[in-house]
């Protein structure tokens, strides 16, 4: 009974494609976290809609439309932040906006049937194909092989930047480099839980590993590995309960950071 | 420490008639300063008066809309990899998930490629710099459980592990409770043996009894290489001497002795 839902092809790309992009969120989103941007992820994950709809119009690939927006967008939203710090929010929400009226827009003027339109803002991971995976795959290498090469200065950026800057240690390529990766784990998260949803399987599985560890490496590790029992957990309670396996995922990783906060509760508890 | 007056000779931090600011709003007007080689500075002023941006001009992170600025020579963002920057304490990054030796390792991240791993020599000198603030022990802790004294002790370890010609500190005993800064300051003057310090913030009870020279900054700097405050640095800005009265220790601070007790308990 547990076994044979893997006896369908999409089935066995809806596994793959939660493990690679549960690594991904929980590399990238640790960053996201840690340099406290989860507001800028969400903005990615809306904007690219736009993307969404622009393709959906002119008769292309909704996910190349997606990536180009998402990357632009997360190259302007990080551009906002880095000039303009904590004031940079007004601007990032203006193109969050934008970006999904533009796609909403697009879309109402294509033709056509468009079922698929859905699956863009919750998720559609039972109809990934396998183009969709070989893309999925290349981030994940992207994303491990950018982290690995230059842990020691993203540590270093998102715990004091001032002091990376002071250091001449190359502090703005690293950052754009690492928004544009945020940009490319947006859009495959997209195709998991939806553009609503991203900013959780972004955050919630390193919040959850931060409750327990102290090193970002680690937390990093951890939260891959929470994101993928959850989307692996979720997708199996989404096939055998008929619910809309995104947003399985997303409750099933909200139950666990309360589970998670709680238990952290009580194990801090008597030092008080 | 007197020492050799040759140390003295070299010039370190140059700013010839800096002026900076944003926008329409001059911070800085005027302001000539030289740190020469085995000073130890306090500069003191009302928050507002621009401390903030003379440590950014120094560091080469704002330029100055006049003037020029030269550290060990060098433009600004050359010059600044000879300053180890010791920034505020701010709590609201306390949560971050890092350990006391990850923190200090950050001063051995160079430019470039190359930073996978640490080097022997790397390593050894996380070790010294640890050792010179006594933090030695504490190397495997995550900075969230340490005092604010222990935090201003990581920073500074991470700042000696750059390998400094000149110690920058901003506002070092801000977040810091009265015992500890005592022991800080202790401390600072250990590290000037070998490493100029320029510090600046707006707390002057203990820098008095501790710094070599003292100067005074709200918007212009006043600096003559003196141990004393001046008729003149008090007159720059109101909230300077106002600042000083509230601190119940004007004729300490104003008088020519150099070495007092510091805080009393």
């Amino acid at each position: 009974m547990f076994t044979d839902w893997l006896t369908y092809d999409f089935m066995r790309n809806a596994l793959m494609a939660s493990l690679l992009v549960s690594v991904a969120c929980g590399v990238i989103g640790t960053l996201v976290v840690l340099n406290r941007i989860v507001f800028i992820s969400g903005g990615i994950a809306h904007a690219a809609y736009g993307g969404v709809g622009i393709a959906y119009y002119l008769g292309f690939d909704p996910m190349i439309g997606a990536i180009g927006f998402s990357v632009l967008s997360a190259l302007g939203m990080g551009l906002a932040h880095r000039r303009q710090g904590q004031r940079s929010d007004t601007v990032i929400g203006v193109m969050w906006a934008i970006g999904m009226a533009i796609g909403i827009i697009s879309l109402s003027l294509s033709p056509g049937y468009k079922a698929d339109l859905m699956s863009y803002l919750f998720g559609s991971i039972l109809a990934v194909s396998v183009v969709d995976l070989w893309l999925m795959a290349l981030i994940v290498v992207m994303v491990v092989a950018f982290v690995a090469l230059f842990y020691r200065k993203l540590l270093s950026l998102s715990f004091d930047e001032t002091f990376s800057t002071v250091r001449n240690l190359a502090v703005t390529p690293l950052y754009l480099a690492m928004i544009t990766l945020i940009g490319l784990t947006v859009v495959i998260s997209m195709r998991v839980v939806g553009l609503i949803m991203v900013i959780a399987l972004l955050t919630i599985p390193p919040a959850i590993a931060n409750l327990f560890l102290k090193n970002m490496g680690k937390i990093m590790a951890a939260a891959s590995a929470i994101a993928v029992v959850s989307s692996i957990l979720g997708l199996m309670i989404s096939y055998l309960l008929n619910l809309p396996s995104g947003a399985v995922i997303i409750l099933l990783l909200g139950v666990f950071y309360l589970l998670a906060a709680m238990a952290s509760a009580v194990k801090h508890q008597p030092a008080r | 420490m007197s020492g050799n007056p040759e140390r003295f000779s070299r010039l370190l931090i140059d700013l010839q008639d800096v002026w900076a600011g944003y926008e329409a709003d001059t911070v800085l007007e005027q302001v000539t300063f030289k740190l020469y080689e085995g000073d130890f500075v306090g500069l003191i002023g009302p928050n507002g008066g621009g401390k903030t941006t003379l440590i950014k001009v120094i560091l080469g992170l704002v330029e100055p809309s006049r003037g020029q600025v030269k550290v060990m020579g060098l433009p600004a963002k050359e010059g600044r990899r000879f300053i180890g920057y010791v920034p505020q304490i701010l709590l609201d990054d306390k949560a971050f998930p890092i350990s006391v030796w990850d923190v200090v390792s950050m001063g051995r991240l160079k430019s470039g490629f190359g930073n996978l791993k640490l080097s022997k020599t790397d390593k050894q000198a996380i070790a010294i710099a640890l050792e010179q603030t006594g933090m030695e022990d504490f190397a495997n802790r995550s900075i969230n459980e340490l005092s604010g004294g222990q935090r201003q002790r990581v920073y500074i370890s991470r700042a000696l592990a750059t390998e400094p010609k000149i110690l920058l500190l901003d506002e070092p005993t801000a977040s810091v409770d009265p015992h500890a800064t005592t022991q800080i300051y202790d401390l600072f003057s250990k590290l000037n043996q070998d490493i100029s310090i320029l510090l600046i913030s707006h707390d002057m009870t203990a820098i008095s009894t501790y710094v070599k020279t003292i100067g005074c900054i709200n918007h212009r700097l006043v600096y003559h290489n003196e141990k004393a405050l001046t008729p003149e640095m008090l007159a720059i800005g109101y909230e300077c001497p106002i600042d000083l009265i509230a601190h119940g220790i004007p004729h300490r601070v104003l008088a020519e002795h150099d070495q007092e007790v510091g805080h009393v308990h």
